[in-house]
């Protein structure tokens, strides 16, 4: 199986009808062949394969890589540039190009100006060149994260360490930095400031605008004892409880976890360059070794696709296989 | 913490050895394992996410050293910002400070903050 998706069991507080339809848009395989439901029904590598365009009720797609850790040379995957460039020979596959892609942080594994170098050089192959970044701890290890805002924030207004927001086709996109100025002991973290921003960048939004919020490292407790999981996430979600549609898309933990409460649907995506053990499954959470043969169909991308109405969004994942 | 530590591993080890009763040659190994450590005086080692020893006691002078184990960069930073903080470690780079006026510090690795450890400086 070449494509998956995968979710957790957790749906309180929504009835049956709102489950079926809710999961049917998350993309979850069953019900989604139950529900019908066209566009989540084709994932990315299919709609490559078969030579289809997107269909047309579509009114925004969008592509989701994340943790491609240029530089990176273990032997988990000795060659994280080649899989990186795979990723994006999918994405030039597919017939109808994303509208445009975000990536969820750790471009690079040690923050050098030549990872980054290297990044933006095999980046200039994909097709679709627009692309909104959030950098990984893996991003500002050595200078607070000076060189990725240089870099990667031109064509934003970022503010404070590089958060922002931007609007298409009538959807919200929340860029957050949870990967600065980390506490001793602690998780992830946002902070006061950009937390007071948050709270006001929403605030003139009507309760029936689409969110997205993506950020590197999980807005949910994924697992504390790995540090999968940011200390103040709560607050932010606060602020947008009063959305119909909340999806917060997370890298950080190479491979996908879905979890969808009330109206928000939470979802980390896999990486480009090397798996990561389940929670808890290794002594820690480092590069996880496969078989070679084995190595593609851990990695890979997310497709997300918005249609007008719809009150969630459709969140698919392929792997490189 | 989730895991073992090796000094903890060793512990269960050893007590492991002496419940069983197995014979000195296992014991006489594990002696071996500790000159080697004292060979390598004042290290904390960085392995599986976790610093080792997590509390290192060395005298006012000594130098102390980390060395990163992991296949992540780690980095190693004082928690009241007492000592000068390391750039990011990669595997088997080191990082060395001179302990400095008695005291304890405790430190954290920033990419990391859940790993943490303690260094405690005595008179010389």
């Amino acid at each position: 199986m070449s494509d998956y998706i995968s979710h957790d069991h957790e749906h309180d507080g929504i009835d049956r009808r709102g489950f079926l339809h809710c999961m049917a848009w998350a993309g979850t395989g069953l019900l989604w062949t139950i529900s019908g439901g066209v566009l989540a029904s084709k994932t990315l590598a299919e709609i490559a394969k078969a030579g289809d365009s997107l269909p047309s009720a579509t009114d925004l797609s969008f592509l989701q890589i994340s943790d491609s850790h240029i530089g990176f040379s273990k032997e988990a995957n000795k060659d994280v540039t080649a899989t990186f460039k795979i990723a994006l020979d999918r994405i030039n596959a597919m017939p109808t190009p994303p509208s445009f892609l975000i990536h969820t942080g750790d471009l690079t594994q040690l923050s050098k100006p030549e990872e980054f170098d290297t990044f933006d050089e095999v980046l200039k192959s994909c097709r679709t060149k627009d692309v909104f970044y959030v950098p990984g701890e893996h991003d500002v290890l050595n200078d607070g994260g000076k060189l990725y805002r240089e870099r990667y924030l031109k064509r934003v207004e970022g503010k404070g360490s590089g958060w922002y927001s931007f609007n298409k086709n009538g959807v919200h996109f929340i860029a957050l930095v949870n990967v600065l100025d980390l506490q001793a002991g602690g998780l992830g973290q946002l902070g006061d400031e950009q937390l007071e921003w948050l709270e006001g960048d929403v605030k003139g939004l009507g309760a029936d605008t689409p969110i997205v919020v993506f950020a590197h490292i999980p807005l949910w407790a994924v697992y504390p004892q790995w540090g999968w999981g940011t200390s103040d996430s709560e607050r932010a979600l606060g602020y947008l409880k009063r959305f119909g549609s909340v999806t917060v898309l997370n890298g950080h933990i190479h491979q996908v976890l879905q979890k969808v409460e009330g109206n928000v649907t939470f979802h980390t995506a896999m990486s480009t360059a090397f798996p990561q053990p389940a929670p808890g499954t290794a002594p820690s959470p480092g590069p996880m070794k496969v078989p070679a043969e084995k190595l593609r169909s851990m990695l890979g991308l997310t497709s997300v696709q918005y249609k007008q109405g719809k009150t969630a969004l459709a969140v698919v994942d392929s792997n490189l296989s | 913490m989730n895991t073992m530590t090796p000094r903890n591993k060793r512990m269960a080890l050893l007590c492991a050895i002496s419940f069983l009763n197995l014979s000195i040659f296992a014991l006489a190994g594990e002696m071996k394992d500790a000159d080697s450590a004292s060979s390598m005086q004042n290290t904390v080692e960085i392995k599986d996410f976790a610093f080792n020893p997590q509390t290192l006691t060395v005298k006012s002078g000594e130098k102390v050293t980390w060395i990163n184990r992991d296949e992540e960069p780690h980095t190693v930073v004082s928690v009241e910002k007492q000592f000068k903080k390391s750039s990011a470690l990669d595997t088997d780079e080191t990082f060395t400070i001179t302990a400095g006026a008695p005291g304890t510090y405790t430190y954290f690795c920033s990419v990391h903050p859940k790993m943490t450890g303690t260094i405690v400086i005595v008179k010389s």
